[in-house]
């Protein structure tokens, strides 16, 4: 097989997919996050449901052509709704030896295999642990459609009387791989010409070579003949309306914004940089014109500290991290508690214990966010399902704990940090009020005077004259706020702060629930496994399975109909990337023989392996 | 908007003495402790900051000194140990009207809490620090604290403290503090005199409270009770003045040696070489910070005042600086902005 293009005349035939999965995976200095945003832009412009798994290495400069030095970018994108980045793929770029060794075990037998062949030379096979270049071995060829492509050289050619130098060039190849691959699924070139109009503002000459590149890799797909076939992947049915990508930290971070302009009370942001959380504090920097004033603290306890400052002056306080962090916040959240103090915290979960995998993604920081501190230590739970519904996510946490004076944790995830879906913006009119309301009237004033319907104690700002008082973290008589040791105060004070938090339940909505309302197999999910999910049980509905699946987004306090729900299936089953922390909670809450699916991997759940294990169950009915 | 604490309110500053700053809680220290005449000093000197009371906070860790904020009258906030100064920090960004104390002790401020100690200093966040430095544990019943001195024979320390003491002083200069001032318990008038000047410094205020815990550390700072040893050894800091201090018949002064400080007899030292104390020199001041009985004398006073940009002022400014470059905020513009497609 030539490697060179011959041209050809006729346009190739096209053969239309409902979805496909692909994967850009490189070195770390191969630009495969950016190729992969740039496909998924693409496909956005082309109308499909997406969803996104970027997946990088710890190190920031990892050695290059190593295995841990790969950097990967999934995505999944149909013509129908897609919940997932998918399990196996449709097609796999690999642009290093590294590259291939890493994530050839998830291409589907069968599937499109491109491989940048110039990276294939002594150096790299031997980084990568190769004895013999596995390009050469037939067996390849055969188990996959192998295309193996000279990007490298393709790419120089393409640019050789530019004047950048050999490493500026070579740098530009990503750009070969994206148009070739723009061309096989048939995506815009557009928005990728456009942003690199954008991009490149000072750089005329870098900006011409990717221009250059990205057209030569897609020529290179029109004429070159051993691509048998190219596709296309028609427009998803999608709700009408305004789309824009979404990741779940800019969601955050940006659900917070809508929370400080709709409360008209200032929001002061506390955090200590941490992967997967930094960016949602990046992004909250650029955006003063907020009045959100973001503080980078010395450490994650005076990052929370500092949120409870504000929130005691009348501020909205949020504080963000990953479990690590979480876990040194633990006694300034019992502060809050104590305190009934309004507080945000943002969980980005990632693998662990200690610092884990901090680039992977993982759901096990349940247990921590509902006991994990000293003493009845009560707090609000919420989980975002996807990266858009983080926006509401962390919107509602705010309305939350100014309503009930309460702190709210919120769990979001490495995999919906950084994963992107196009996501339908909404009306900022449409989202419920944030009605704060301050104490100024000094008669009858007490600190801990309750509201009968929340519970919840006098929001007072310093500053308003007749109301001084202090308040700490000493236990306090109830109604008064005055220090007390006494037995049955405490005893009352523990269950009152508990009951506040039951009460939150109020605000929670009946739950929806995607299938039968009563059957054999009820699936019940949390977070950020959402996706996978609901792809595993609508395969096992289309099957004629009696499955119905509830994702929950409120976890302290559970929804008030869910201890009937649960009643109405024959099996509950709980997928969770933890060793089975929401089940045990089911269990105890409902008593309920619910069981666990778990995989602890650093990774989304694999919706073909739920889907196994809900046949799995389902068989074993009789 | 005011940095500076005092109340934007329009009304005028209501005459208050000192029973307006005292709350309506039973004060919980063993009898005789110094704590209670930082207390009264306190009290005492709040009317003459000219601030209304309900725009005044104390922030405290926990300790016996962090029980302070529950004895005033203003707003206050007993929080968790030594996190007062993050909290505190917290709250001016939110809040750059109000006027902020933090109230710590050895342990709080200095050991658990160090770290927030090292950066609200270094950030110069508008808001003053009140040090209460018994050289002791006394909250948890009397363990030897990081300003104990080293062999300190404690519950904790029964063949005596390994470790040797911190001096709040030098830390804070280290820090990058802008204004470190040292006062005395058993010093009601200096004590109310180094309040108004920390309260009234642009930036952080820290003052080192020499206290004396009768209980678990009596004496400790006798060098300067014991009305002989003072005498001797009190050296009073002022702005402009010679270092000399003693009694009138044995005058002593501190003069520089070199770069090493020395006392000498004030008679043997011409004018022209008397160490003229000048608040603003960052640099004698670290050295009048490890000056200590028995060899030098006790500092007293107000080592420096210096100015530097203020954390929360800084960041406000940034953020005036935002909105009338670009407008305020709209999160409706901001869902639209950037790449973003029809369907239907
Ligand atoms: C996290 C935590 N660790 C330990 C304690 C126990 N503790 C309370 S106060 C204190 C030391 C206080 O010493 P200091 O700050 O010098 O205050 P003092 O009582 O001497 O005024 C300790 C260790 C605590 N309250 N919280
Ligand atoms: S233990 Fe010491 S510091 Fe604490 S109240 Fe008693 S005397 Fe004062
Ligand atoms: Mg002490």
């Amino acid at each position: 097989m030539s490697e060179t293009a011959a041209p050809v005349g006729a346009a190739k035939a096209r053969r239309e997919l409902q979805r496909a999965v692909i994967r850009f995976a490189g070195d770390s200095g191969d630009g495969m996050q950016l190729t992969g945003e740039q496909f998924t832009t693409e496909s956005a412009w082309a109308g499909n449901d997406i969803a996104t798994l970027p997946n990088f290495p710890a190190e920031i400069r990892a050695p290059a052509g190593t295995l841990f030095g790969v950097s990967s970018f999934q995505l999944q994108f149909g013509s129908q709704r897609v919940y997932t980045p998918g399990d196996r793929l449709d097609c796999l770029v690999a642009m290093n030896p590294a590259a291939l060794k890493v994530h050839l075990r998830d291409l589907k037998p069968g599937g499109l295999l491109i491989v940048n062949t110039a990276a294939f030379e002594k150096r790299n096979l031997d980084k990568a642990g190769y004895a013999q270049n596995p390009l050469d071995d037939p067996a390849l060829a055969e188990r996959y459609r192998l295309h193996k492509v000279d990007m490298t050289g393709l790419t120089h050619k393409a640019i050789a009387d530019l004047k950048l130098d050999t490493k500026e060039k070579d740098r530009t190849k990503n750009f070969f791989a994206l148009g070739l691959v723009s061309w096989i699924y048939t995506r815009p070139l557009e928005p990728t010409l456009e942003w690199i109009g954008k991009k490149f503002t000072k750089s005329a000459d870098i900006a011409e070579a990717n221009t250059r590149v990205l057209k030569a890799g897609h020529a290179f797909g029109e004429t070159a003949e051993f691509f048998e076939e190219a596709y296309t992947v028609e427009p998803a049915e999608m709700a009408p309306g305004l789309y824009r990508a979404m990741t779940g930290n800019r969601a955050l971070a940006w659900g917070l914004l809508a929370a400080a302009e709709r409360s008209k009370v200032p929001l002061v942001y506390g955090a200590y940089p941490i992967t997967p959380a930094s960016s949602v504090l990046e992004e909250l920097a650029m955006h003063k014109r907020f009045r959100i004033r973001t503080i980078q603290a010395e450490d994650e306890i005076a990052a929370v500290t500092a949120a409870i400052g504000a929130s005691f002056g009348g501020a909205i306080g949020i504080t963000c991290s990953s479990g690590p962090g979480i876990a040194l916040k633990g006694e300034g959240i019992g502060l809050a508690v104590t305190a009934e103090l309004p507080l945000v915290i943002l969980n980005i979960q990632r693998a662990g214990p200690s610092t884990g995998m901090p680039t992977k993604t993982e759901q096990a920081d349940l247990m921590q966010a509902l006991y994990g501190r000293n003493s009845e230590s009560p707090v609000v739970v919420l989980a975002p399902a996807t990266p858009g519904d983080c926006f509401y996510v962390a919107y509602e946490a705010v309305r939350i704990a100014a309503k009930y004076m309460v702190p709210v944790i919120v769990l979001s995830d490495g995999f919906l940090a950084n994963g992107s879906e196009p996501w339908l913006i909404p009306d900022p009119a449409t989202l419920p009020p944030i009605d704060i309301q301050f104490r100024t009237e000094p008669e009858g004033f007490f600190a801990y005077l309750r509201d009968p319907a929340t519970l919840s104690r006098p929001w007072v700002r310093p500053g308003t004259p007749g109301l001084e008082h202090r308040i700490g973290g000493i236990e306090k008589q109830d109604v008064t706020g005055n220090i007390s040791y006494d037995p049955d105060n405490h005893d009352h004070m523990v269950r009152t702060r508990a009951e506040k938090v039951r009460r939150v339940a109020q605000e929670i909505p009946p739950t929806s629930i995607n299938g039968p309302a009563t059957g054999d197999l009820l699936v019940v999910g949390w977070g950020g496994t959402y996706g996978s999910i609901t792809a595993a049980v609508e395969r096992a509905q289309a099957a004629g399975k009696s499955v119905a699946s509830v994702h929950l987004r409120h976890l302290n306090p559970l929804p008030p109909d869910l201890g009937h729900i649960l009643r109405e299936y024959r099996k509950v089953l709980v997928p969770e990337i933890n060793s089975g922390q929401l089940v045990r909670v089911l269990r105890a809450e409902y008593l309920v023989d619910a069981v666990g699916f778990n995989r602890v991997r650093g990774l989304p759940l694999a919706s073909e392996e739920i889907l196994e294990d809900i046949n799995q169950l389902l068989g074993s009915k009789a | 908007m005011s940095t500076q604490g005092a109340g934007a309110a329009a009304a005028p500053t209501p005459k208050y003495t000192k029973k307006d700053f005292e709350s309506d809680q039973d004060v919980r220290w063993c009898p005789g402790c110094g704590d209670y005449a930082i207390l009264s000093a306190v009290q005492k000197s709040m009317p003459d900051l000219g601030i209304p009371r309900e725009n005044i906070v104390f922030i405290s860790g926990i300790g016996c000194s962090s029980r302070f904020p529950y004895y005033m009258n203003t707003y206050g906030f007993h929080t968790i140990h030594g996190r007062a100064p993050a909290i505190a920090t917290g709250l001016r960004v939110a809040r750059p009207d109000l006027k902020v104390f933090v109230v710590t002790g050895d342990g709080d401020g200095l050991s658990i809490g160090g770290n927030h100690m090292l950066h609200v200093l270094r950030r110069n966040v508008n808001l003053t620090i009140l040090l209460f430095n018994n050289r002791i544990y006394g909250l948890t019943k009397g363990q030897y604290s990081p300003t104990s001195e080293l062999g300190k024979v404690t519950k904790s320390t029964p063949m005596g403290s390994a470790d040797r003491p911190v001096n709040p002083l030098a830390y804070a200069l280290g820090c990058g503090a802008t204004f470190v001032a040292r006062t005395v318990d058993r010093n009601i008038q200096h004590m109310e005199e180094m309040l108004k000047r920390a309260a009234a410094h642009r930036g952080t205020g820290f003052i080192e409270i020499l206290q004396n815990c009768n209980v678990y550390n009596d004496l400790a700072w006798n060098v300067i009770y014991d009305k002989t040893s003072k005498l001797a050894y009190e050296l009073r800091l002022e702005h402009g003045k010679p270092l000399v201090y003693g009694p009138p018949d044995a005058r002593k002064a501190v003069i520089m040696d070199g770069v090493t400080p020395k006392v000498a007899d004030v008679k043997d030292v011409p004018e022209s070489a008397l160490w003229i104390h000048d608040e603003k020199n960052v640099n004698a001041a670290k050295i009048l910070a490890d000056l200590f009985a028995p060899n030098f004398p006790v500092p007293i006073g107000v080592l420096e005042a210096i100015e530097a940009p203020i954390y929360e002022e800084v960041m406000l400014e940034q953020e005036q600086r935002a909105i009338s470059d670009r407008g305020a905020g709209s999160i409706a513009k901001l869902l639209v902005s950037g790449d973003t497609w029809k369907i239907g």
